[in-house]
């Protein structure tokens, strides 16, 4: 019997705000324990939640490029539990009414296009950090970090609508690259502010009612996410096939061994208590504000993927790399527009360079000079990398470092045919040999040029040349 | 409105509240009458009433996104009931 | 005025005094403390005495003030605060072993409104435990006592504050009601007391019992006391997201409002059954007043009335639940000795840190919350609080105000509720439709019963309209003239 798959992935994306959702105090990385921190953020006794405008605005922004429908009144509630990392013993978070509705994700599957719904985005608060104090296994205490404690998260749970690992993976970079690209996220899953929770089934294909899922956890690399997926599964079908029966349950992954493990310790049945936070009023967003925001949003990466491709002619899979940063595209346009020769060879450079053109370290003028000199042969293939390489070293202008390095090639055709002639002036017997079908003898020729000119011959054209010297 | 000592016990293990046998017994007693009372509220047909969470209703309002210290982490700090170094500490979580 | 002993001023009265410099803040001050010491040994209405540090203050006050500047309305008058609110540096329990030794971080905004305004610290308030109860017999501290009658409740759960300014310990106090907690122990120990509009005071740094019906308010032995701290209490607040952002009028100038052709409305469903005689005529008494100064007696209906108690008792054990939540002994107050694990440290510094009565309410709202019973308890409670809401909407179409009785009973005996909490709950069915609605509310004294206690009549308004309320409540005050400092025998 064959079975599908039936995924839905939830992501707690981290908005790059500067303060907290609901104080002042800083959303730095890597600060000392509890530095930043405030009585709101630590739970003191009194203290009140007030909004931070700006985690809004991005989760406006996400719910438009995603085509979802923002609210107009959404209401913040309280999920109750207990735990050390989590000071008032509650997250703020949205619930039954949450910011966002209704939207959707086309991804691009071999010259398919499939489209991911998402149920709903919401705004909440992270939870601090629990650090097992001792090196030793068996520590008798945690100690608590409060520094994350209302950092603010935006929630997007998908639909169910995603059938394989790779079309899960598919979305997950997609909705990175979305968020990256609208600047609300820096979308670093090892740094965790971008993670993903999975909830997988699998069900006879066919068969409409669902199968009963299970939750999985702790996949912090697109990789893993997949493979956690695969796993899992095959994990259900398995079980199914051998008589057994899934159970709703937490799962997490477990990259060393590769297979994903019920979640350890009795999970006391979750009953969160969810209520209304009579602290915060509800949130209104009027059609005039999601209106302006709509205006902020910059091209998306399935728009650019496409344009680029038709615009510049070059294949589908480079404007996808390309367009994996909304800078290496800018810097790809930019070159091509300073230079209007083969956009195929401006695509390929910028791919190649592409570590250096994100971290700021090149221009897009040296890209477009390398690969003008290769085009009209001033530069070779070897050349070009070194000046690159040397440009992103010294910063210096690629032509400047092309001239002080003589890198410059040969491809006066006159000289060449003066050194060509000179060449089978010299090598009469292979001269013969040659023109009695020992073809093979045209790189001796061009290995002579090469020597002559001391590599600075371009070698195309000496091939050229020789060829029709040699008849 | 009867409620079982199972119901106030998982109850008080839902709130994190260690009570004594006599306390459970008691609670179970008082809580029955309280709920019991409560329940009146049955017999008011609340269809299509709109829920009230908030007496007076607005938008809510924002901060703007500047970040302004605390400044004094050790008055947060100095409260704890057991700390080291500048970590709050507690117990490890027993699994059972 | 030397007549008359220091403790037994208006806070209008010392706060001119100071401001002409016929006494200085610290001699007020001194009085005050003296006062403390004869008094809170009988009434136990401070948890927290603050002697040194308010002699600072008031000679800091006393020397702005021979450099030619009063900081504002209350400069060197002695007052404190109910212990529910957070003071930076000086303990603040809540009334609770939980927060027995909390050392806030930061000052309520409210604290910082009276420190602005000039006034001096005294110390800080008993309570019920976490503003839960009608008595002030829940404190982790001990019961405070009612001064007119040491063997009976103050009332609650501000009754340290309300004991406090009827014992003439300080000028005024400011304290919290979230179905109650001013107006009735301000009926029950014969003073002035103001719910105003919620949203009017902010909540910041005042600890949460039920988040969508705490409001701070003042307790004073005058009207124009009151009117003059609620003046500077109230107020938008950026910190506090569901204060309202509007003017704050001249409470001082409604007091002296005149309450000719002002319409009265009496609800006939809070003069119903349960209602003590002695209550019924002193409030009868207070409508005379009112109608003798040409304001009109209106016979109205809040027909959901009945439903408010259990509506309460679900919102706010509810809204407890989760705000009690953070008392989990991680960061601060009370923790346990000697657990294994970090649930049974949990559970049982919250076993052992709170009281009956806020197990009770933390038990109720987790149940009304929890998975299977939202709907049918708090759901509905939600919707029953429309229902009330829109009661009080239909009947300020026709009145201005609505007199009630503030409590049920004059002061009832220490112990006599308290292990029965639901005639305990009962004490507060007059006051409470007030909070869930959000309007102001005010109790003013108007009688006394035949054994010398005090009865208080209250007021209701429309929201922010709390210059209505003290309008009238001035003018009964001016009506019916009561001793406002309990004899010292009592
Ligand atoms: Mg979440
Ligand atoms: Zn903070």
């Amino acid at each position: 019997m064959g079975f599908e798959a039936v995924i839905g992935l939830e992501v707690h994306a981290q908005l790059a705000t500067e303060s907290k959702i609901f104080c002042a105090c800083s959303t730095g990385f890597g600060a000392p324990p509890n530095e930043n921190t405030c009585p709101v953020c630590t739970g003191m006794p009194g203290v009140l939640p007030v909004l931070n405008r700006k985690a809004v605005e991005f989760a406006i922004r996400t719910a438009v490029a995603t085509s979802c429908r923002v609210q107009s009144r959404s209401v913040f509630a309280r999920k109750n539990y207990f735990y050390p990392d989590l000071p008032k013993a509650y997250q703020i978070s949205q619930y039954e009414l949450p910011l966002a509705v209704s939207g959707h994700i086309d991804i691009e599957r071999n010259g398919t296009t499939r489209r991911i719904g998402i149920t709903r985005i919401h705004l909440e608060e992270d939870a601090g950090k629990l650090v097992h104090a001792g090196a030793f296994a068996g520590a008798q205490t945690s100690l608590a970090d409060l520094n994350r404690c209302s950092v603010p998260l935006m929630e997007i749970v998908s639909e169910p609508d995603i059938r394989t690992p790779e079309e899960g993976g598919a979305y997950l970079r997609r909705l990175r690259d979305i968020l990256v690209y609208l600047e609300v996220c820096d979308g670093n899953m090892e740094e965790g502010s971008f993670r993903c929770d999975a909830n997988v089934s699998v069900r006879p294909r066919g068969q409409k009612e669902f199968g009963t899922k299970a939750e999985l956890k702790n996949m912090n690399s697109f990789r893993n996410v997949e493979k956690a997926l695969e796993h899992e599964i095959r994990r259900q079908i398995e079980l199914i096939e051998d008589g057994g029966a899934v159970v709703q349950e937490t799962r997490l992954w477990d990259a060393d061994a590769g297979v994903t493990v019920p979640m350890r310790g009795k999970e006391e049945a979750h009953d969160y208590r969810y209520f209304p936070d009579p602290d915060l009023l509800p949130l209104h967003i009027d059609e005039a504000w999601v209106e302006e925001l709509r205006k902020t949003i910059p091209e998306l990466p399935g728009e650019k993927i496409a344009r680029l491709a038709s615009r510049y002619g070059i294949p589908r899979y480079d404007a996808e790399l390309l367009s994996s940063s909304r800078l290496l595209a800018d810097f790809f346009e930019a070159s091509a527009a300073a230079f209007g020769g083969n956009p195929k060879v401006t695509a390929n450079e910028c791919i190649q360079w592409k570590e250096a053109i994100v971290a700021g370290r090149l221009s897009p003028e040296t890209i477009a000079h390398v690969v003008e000199d290769r085009e009209t042969g001033t530069i070779s293939a070897t050349a070009s990398k070194t000046l690159v390489e040397a440009a992103i070293g010294t910063g210096k202008p690629v032509r400047q470092i092309r001239d002080e390095k003589g890198l410059t090639q040969i491809s006066d055709a006159g000289a060449l045919e003066a050194i060509a002639d000179k060449v089978i002036a010299g090598n009469p017997k292979e001269v013969e040999s040659y023109r009695a079908g020992k073809t093979g003898l045209l790189s001796f020729f061009v290995g002579q040029i090469m020597k002559e000119t001391r590599g600075k011959a371009n070698p195309r054209m000496v091939q050229e040349v020789l060829k029709a010297k040699l008849g | 409105m009867a409620i079982t000592r199972e119901e106030v016990l998982h109850v008080a293990r839902l709130a994190r509240l260690a009570l004594s046998s006599d306390e459970a017994d008691r609670m179970r007693e008082q809580l029955g009458d309280i709920l019991a009372y409560i329940r009146q509220l049955d017999r008011l047909d609340t269809s299509g009433v709109v829920p009230t969470s908030h007496a007076v209703e607005t938008g809510t309002p924002y901060r703007d996104d500047s970040v302004h210290p605390f400044g004094e982490k050790e008055e947060i700090l100095k409260n704890a009931p057991d700390r080291e170094d500048d970590f709050f500490r507690v117990p490890r979580i027993i699994e059972d | 005025m030397a007549a008359i002993p220091v403790h037994e001023w208006t806070l209008l009265d010392a706060a001119r005094a100071v401001r002409e410099r016929e006494v200085s803040s610290r001699e007020l001050t001194r009085a005050l403390l003296e006062r403390i010491d004869r008094m809170n040994p009988r009434i136990n209405a401070y948890i927290t005495i603050l002697p040194e540090q308010a002699m600072r203050e008031a000679a800091a006050r006393d020397e702005e003030l021979a450099a030619g500047g009063a900081r504002g309305p209350l400069h060197g008058v002695p007052v404190a605060l109910k212990d529910i609110f957070c003071t930076k540096g000086i303990r603040t329990t809540c009334g609770s072993r939980i927060l027995h030794d909390f050392d806030p971080p930061y000052d309520a905004t409210v604290t910082g409104k009276i420190r602005e305004a000039g006034a001096v610290l005294l110390g800080k308030q008993n309570m019920d435990e976490f503003a839960m109860g009608s008595s002030t017999e829940t404190s982790w501290f001990g019961p405070a006592r009612n001064p007119w009658a040491t063997d009976r409740i103050p009332g609650g759960s501000s009754g340290g504050t309300a004991a406090a300014v009827a014992a003439g310990t300080c000028f005024a106090g400011v304290g919290t009601d979230t179905g109650g907690s001013i107006r009735q122990p301000a009926s029950l120990c014969g003073v002035v007391g103001v719910k105003p509009t919620y949203g009017r005071v902010s909540r910041y740094g005042m600890i949460a019992f039920a988040s969508s019906l705490d409001q701070g308010g003042p307790i004073a032995r005058t009207v124009p006391d009151a009117a003059a701290v609620l003046g500077v209490i109230a107020g938008h607040d950026r910190r506090d997201s569901t204060s309202v952002d509007v003017p704050v009028p001249d409470y001082l100038a409604a007091t002296g409002r005149s309450v000719k052709g002002m319409r009265v409305g009496l609800p006939r469903e809070y003069f119903a059954g349960g209602l003590d005689a002695s209550v019924r005529t002193a409030v009868e008494k207070a409508l005379g007043a009112l109608v003798s100064l040409g304001a009109e007696g209106v016979e109205i209906s809040l027909p959901h009335t009945e439903y408010a108690l259990s509506t309460y008792y679900i919102i706010g054990p509810a809204e407890a639940s989760s705000n009690l939540a953070r008392y989990d002994g991680v960061r601060y107050g009370y923790r346990t000795e000697g657990a294994k694990g970090l649930i049974e440290m949990m559970s049982r510094t919250r076993g052992e840190g709170f009281g009956a009565e806020v197990k009770r309410r933390i038990m109720i709202g987790t149940y009304a919350l929890s998975a299977g019973y939202y709907e049918a308890y708090y759901g509905k409670a939600q919707k029953v609080r429309t229902l009330l809401r829109r009661d009080f909407q239909e009947a300020f179409a026709g009145v201005d105000v609505i007199l009630t009785p503030t409590a049920p009973t004059p002061a009832f005996r220490i112990g006599e509720k308290v292990d029965d909490p639901l005639t305990m709950y009962l004490s507060d069915i007059y006051t409470i439709p007030c909070n869930l609605a959000g309007i102001p509310g005010i109790s003013v004294p108007c009688g006394m019963s035949p054994d010398g206690l005090p009865i208080g009549a209250q007021l209701l308004g429309r929201h922010f309209d709390e210059e209505a309320i003290l309008a009238a409540a001035a003018a009964i005050e001016r009506e019916i003239p009561l001793p406002r400092v309990a004899p010292e025998e009592g």
